[in-house]
């Protein structure tokens, strides 16, 4: 008989969502999730690329990263299953001096904590990232423990993880309403059924505010759609993840590196941004994300595009997630405004999250839930998004 | 294999040939000629091998839709089945995956080609030129875009005469010469714009369509797009499924008909609708033994009158059988085949294997419905036409084109005219599946009374819409009910004021080889004039035939007195026998191969092969599959997550169909299952294109090679 009480339900079998669950389980809670897709991460965890990088600027995100980073590195050796895990460290290029100026301005703060960050020059690069376009480089930063795997593969590794340990998912099921009694959650109402709890963990994504509101409370989180893609297979040509963030007409900055299996996966970050819920294809994605890449790496030229896709970053006004407890709503967690690094952050976010719903945050706990907390003043834009 | 020299009925000119080279080994290849076309003349069948289990690949669809055929060309990866061969062309197997060639000098991106146009249209087969027609009749501007080096889609394959209806849809006209009309009226507007090799590969939501013109990347904007795209096979999970040599039959009308490649000696074909049966007819004339025919169902579903056509050759035809395995190591060395139960299950112990090179699969069609759900579901003017629609024949599908044209053109303002009502009834006729068949006796009935004069038989018992055989009677003796052409032809005979002169128009006109002409009016036995479509070298007067009835049955051994071509006949060559009395009426053909041809082998052959694939591209099994659903999955997005399935170059074109059949076998409903997402694009595009890059800043192939513009 499936139950109807529940120490926590979370919202969301997403990036987040999954990996929290599974937390929580191991640490001896009784978890329900509830997704209105037919199955696990398919709002926008499956449209990750794959990247997971420590090297970000951010000293909560730095900390959530670097334990992302060990359970991916890891996984294979812990738990069995191939995710694809590569060790193909991070590059930033710089073409110009506005960029080399950025990227050194940022290794300062990167350096301070302890990451594994350099930067090279033009000819170092080249060594590192070959097929880059020699002309006009002038160098860029190297992070070798970053990586990347598929984001299908572990979302799905860690989603049998949460199932093995007792977690409970639900498809198709979402949030109707969110029940709360003298300022506390009682329990979560689906059109299928109403089941108790004291604890509601909202990882909803782009949804969040919609579930959110749910609580009667109004998150500063909206999406914007990214669109990426992925090519053919072919043999390995280059390690890192390579990142250009000279901006362009339509795209801030884009990315791409290549998978275990051979395809090389591409993505741009929209400038303007393009908020909403659209993910429907565009015709200004391909000419332009494909004019910077061959520029960058003419060797691309002839790679062939297999697929685009477009995925919602859940932003929040600063660039930086929105972790903890409701002061509004006693029993109501929020993991939201992952600003599209839900993938990256999740492993170790879901662990943080169970410490908290413990009651068992670790002095580094509270310091990153003080950075990202939802009473915090949103300024500032990050510099590495 | 080799090239097919004197086919019955496709002329070519090939040109002077030239050598490239295939794993050092030198292959000749005529100017045109795909790389994928040249290996299969000189008998190479396996392309490359799969970086996953290292299985050997080759071509599949031939259609550039699937990437099995890939090769290196020159240091580049190509589908060697829409590349041309070159002179001098360094060709290698391509085995596990491909190396990227290096290049350092960045080409300059430039805007892609923009194209405003009121009317799109994708597809320049039967459904699309025919809309072509009627919009640019009307002056509308309007750009056809095709893939291929030429206008007619899968009409330039089809070697035999249509049915359907004279007057609407050139019915008793060959496939490839109502192609020739419909480019040549299409050719005749102005305002009618033709890209060929020119792939669409997406449907955006700001309505704009990519387009990947020859080494160009475009975006056209259209007032109205009209998806005529046509139809994709559908593909059968069993053992050795995958092995070079199964494939379907458009590939196989490709090498065949369009490329005169004969591409198997010994031919096996699965599925007994009108592809299958046609698609054997096609490899008769190109010297092709056709060892055999399953289907599964107790009736062949495609026309009776196409059916016999094959039986009447000399090919076995196993209603109620289905195929369990192709075997062999490198390729097809036979194939297994067994009878199935009502419920499609094989009966153990009635399995039997036949040696053949070949496997063809004929399973059906289904719509490719992409374009036109994408433009859908973005809220754009769309409109669907032919195969693309509703898989129907191709007869249906140049009338709904015309009716969709119509449509679009008043949607436009570009008429006021109205769809007459009578379009869309003739539109429903050619849609309409085969009726009843009519008993013999029936039939007979009308012979009554003719003995002693001249008169046609009518070996035709199958209600088709179908009419050519009542238009060339000089006489007007050959009737069918005016209100609908799927009613049976009658032959007035005595009842008539006016008799039979034995023209013999009406045995050289009809598509289903179905008329024959008795004379009886000479002395001794009478003579019968049977249609024959194969090389006039194969028969001459003084041989001796083995005749058979309309369904295959042999009725004797006769002589040939004459074998000869009417003026008009179009390649149809008409050939008199002499035969007794008691069997003239009855005759419907002349044996063309062998008994010994379709023997089974001594023992029924066990598959080596593994177990069957469903996704081709990432060589996924149906096992795999099978153990997802049983263990609970029922979204074909995490099936595709966890196998792979359905990430390959094909984009699911394959194998999504498949995977729902499993469902279905396991006994799930299809409304418990989530279909995965369709994402562009269609086909692969490489980044240089879509930058705008000049193939000669790439240095490269940068890539789709154009191919020699085919305009004519």
């Amino acid at each position: 008989m499936p139950r109807s009480a529940y120490d926590v339900i979370v919202l969301g079998a997403g990036s987040v969502g999954v990996p929290a669950a599974w937390a929580m389980a191991e640490s001896g809670l009784s978890v329900l999730v509830l997704d209105p897709f037919a199955s696990p991460g398919q709002g926008s965890n499956k449209a990750a690329i794959g990247g997971i990088r420590a090297t970000h600027s951010d000293p909560a995100k730095i900390r959530l990263g670097l334990r992302s980073l060990q359970i991916a590195r890891t996984w294979k050796d812990t738990y069995g299953d191939d995710i694809e895990w590569t060790t193909g460290g991070y590059s930033f290029v710089a073409y110009s001096p506005r960029e080399e100026r950025i990227l050194k301005d940022l290794l300062l703060i990167q350096k301070r904590y302890g990451l594994d960050i350099e930067w090279y020059d033009r000819d170092g690069l080249l060594e590192i990232v070959r097929p880059l376009r020699p002309d006009g480089l002038i160098g860029g930063t190297f992070s070798p423990g970053d990586g990347h795997c598929s984001p299908l593969l572990l979302g799905h590794a860690l989603y049998e993880r949460a199932k093995g340990a007792g977690v409970e998912f639900h498809f198709g099921e979402a949030a109707a309403s969110i029940e709360i009694q003298g300022g506390r959650v009682e329990g979560v109402t689906t059109s299928k059924g109403r089941y108790q709890t004291r604890v509601v963990v909202n990882a909803a994504g782009p949804w969040a505010a919609d579930v959110g509101r749910l609580a009667g409370l109004e998150h500063p989180v909206r999406p914007d759609s990214h669109e990426g893609g992925i090519t053919e297979p072919v043999a390995p040509f280059f390690g890192p993840m390579v990142v250009d963030i000279a901006p362009a007409p339509g795209s801030a900055n884009y990315y791409f590196f290549q998978l275990a299996t051979g395809q090389v996966v591409f993505c741009i970050t929209p400038s303007p941004n393009l908020w909403g819920f659209d993910r429907r294809e565009t015709s200004a994605f391909l000419p332009m994300v494909a004019g910077r890449m061959v520029r960058l790496m003419p060797t691309l030229a002839n790679l062939r595009v297999r697929r685009t896709w477009r995925g919602l970053y859940p932003m929040t006004s600063d660039g930086s997630p929105i972790v903890g407890w409701a002061r509004e709503v006693d029993g109501y967690l929020m993991a939201i405004g992952l600003c599209g690094q839900g993938f990256m952050l999740g492993p170790g976010l879901g662990e943080l999250l169970a410490r908290a719903v413990q009651g068992e945050t670790t002095p580094e706990d509270d310091e990153i839930l003080e950075l990202l907390s939802p009473y915090r003043i949103f300024q500032g834009q990050e510099t590495l998004r | 294999m080799t090239r097919i020299e004197g086919h019955p009925i496709v002329r070519k000119e090939r040109g002077t040939p030239f050598t490239f080279t295939f794993d050092g080994k030198a292959i000749s290849a005529y100017p045109g000629e795909t790389i994928a076309s040249a290996l299969f003349a000189e008998g190479v069948r396996v392309f490359g091998h799969h970086p996953k289990d290292a299985s050997p690949q080759g071509l599949f669809c031939a259609n550039g839709q699937c990437s099995q055929c890939m090769v290196l060309a020159d240091g580049f990866a190509v589908k060697a089945c829409m590349t041309p061969a070159a002179p001098g062309q360094r060709v290698e197997p391509l085995d596990g995956l491909p190396r990227l060639p290096r290049i350092d000098r960045a080409p300059e991106p430039r805007e892609p080609e923009r194209k405003d146009v009121s009317v799109l249209i994708l597809g320049g087969g039967p459904a699309g030129l025919s809309a072509a027609i009627e919009l640019g009749s009307r002056g509308l501007d309007v750009l056809v875009v095709d893939d291929k080096d030429r206008l007619g889609g899968k009409l330039v394959l089809q070697t035999h005469r249509f049915f359907g209806s004279i007057d609407a849809v050139h019915a008793g006209t060959r496939g490839i010469d109502i192609a020739a009309r419909l480019e040549g009226r299409v050719r005749e507007l102005p305002s009618v714009d033709v890209w060929l090799d020119s792939t669409a590969v997406a449907v955006f939501s700001d309505g704009l369509v990519g387009i990947l013109k020859g080494a160009v990347y475009a975006l056209v904007k259209p007032r109205v797009l009209l998806v005529a795209t046509g139809a994709r096979e559908k593909s059968l999970v069993f053992k050795g499924n995958t092995l070079p040599g199964v494939y379907g039959a458009g590939a196989f009308q490709t090498l065949v008909n369009r490329d005169l490649v004969r591409a198997a000696e010994r031919l096996f074909i699965v599925g007994g609708g009108n592809v299958g049966l046609i698609a054997g007819y096609h490899a008769l004339q190109a010297g092709i033994h056709v060892v055999g025919l399953v289907e599964a169902l107790p009736e062949c579903g495609g026309y009776k009158v196409h059916r016999d056509k094959l039986a009447r050759m000399g090919v076995p035809i196993y209603t109620s059988h289905t195929v369990l395995s192709a075997n062999g190591t490198d390729g097809v060395e036979s194939v297994t085949v067994a009878a199935v139960d009502k419920g499609f299950r094989p009966v153990p112990g009635t399995e039997r294997s036949f040696a053949c090179d070949t496997v063809l699969i004929a399973v059906g069609l289904d719509s490719v419905d992409e374009f036109h759900k994408a433009a859908a579901e973005f809220g754009l003017p769309v409109y669907a036409a032919g195969d693309a629609e509703e898989i129907a024949e191709a007869s249906a599908a140049i009338f709904a084109g015309k009716i969709k044209g119509l449509e679009i053109a008043r949607a436009l303002e570009a008429t006021a005219d109205e769809v007459p009502a009578a379009w869309s009834r003739m539109s429903e006729i050619l849609k309409s599946k085969p009726g009843p068949i009519v008993e013999r006796s029936a039939l007979d009935r009308y012979l009554e009374g003719d003995a002693g004069s001249v008169y046609p038989v009518l070996h035709c018992s199958q209600e088709i819409p179908c009419n050519p055989c009542t238009s060339v009677c000089p006489q007007r003796l050959i009737e069918i009910d005016e209100t609908d052409l799927r009613r049976l032809p009658q032959f007035r005979g005595a009842d008539a004021r006016k008799a039979c002169v034995g023209c013999e128009r009406c045995v050289a006109i009809c598509p289903g080889l179905a008329i024959t002409l008795v004379d009886e009016r000479g002395r001794g036995d009478p003579v019968v004039t049977v249609p024959f479509e194969f090389p006039s070298d194969r028969l001459t007067a003084e041989d001796r035939v083995v005749v058979l009835d309309d369904v295959g049955t042999p009725l004797g051994e006769v002589s040939v007195l004459e074998v000869k071509a009417l003026a008009k006949n179009d390649r149809t060559a008409l050939v008199k026998v002499r035969a007794p009395r008691d069997i003239a009426a009855r005759i419907a053909g002349i044996r063309v191969q062998e008994p010994w041809t379709s023997q089974p082998l001594p023992e029924a052959v066990e598959p080596l092969g593994d177990d069957a694939i469903v996704c081709r591209c990432e060589r996924v099994t149906a096992g795999e599959i099978r153990a997802r659903i049983r263990e609970g999955y029922r979204d074909m997005n995490e099936i595709k997550i966890v196998t792979r399935a359905g990430m390959g170059a094909c984009g699911g074109k394959t194998c999504s169909a498949l995977i729902q059949r499993l469902f279905r076998e396991e006994g799930v409903a299809l409304t418990d299952v989530t279909q995965n997402v369709r994402r562009p694009l269609f086909v692969e595009v490489p980044l240089g294109v879509l930058a705008g890059a000049s193939s000669e800043a790439a240095g490269s192939r940068a890539s789709a090679p154009a191919r020699g513009k085919g305009a004519k």
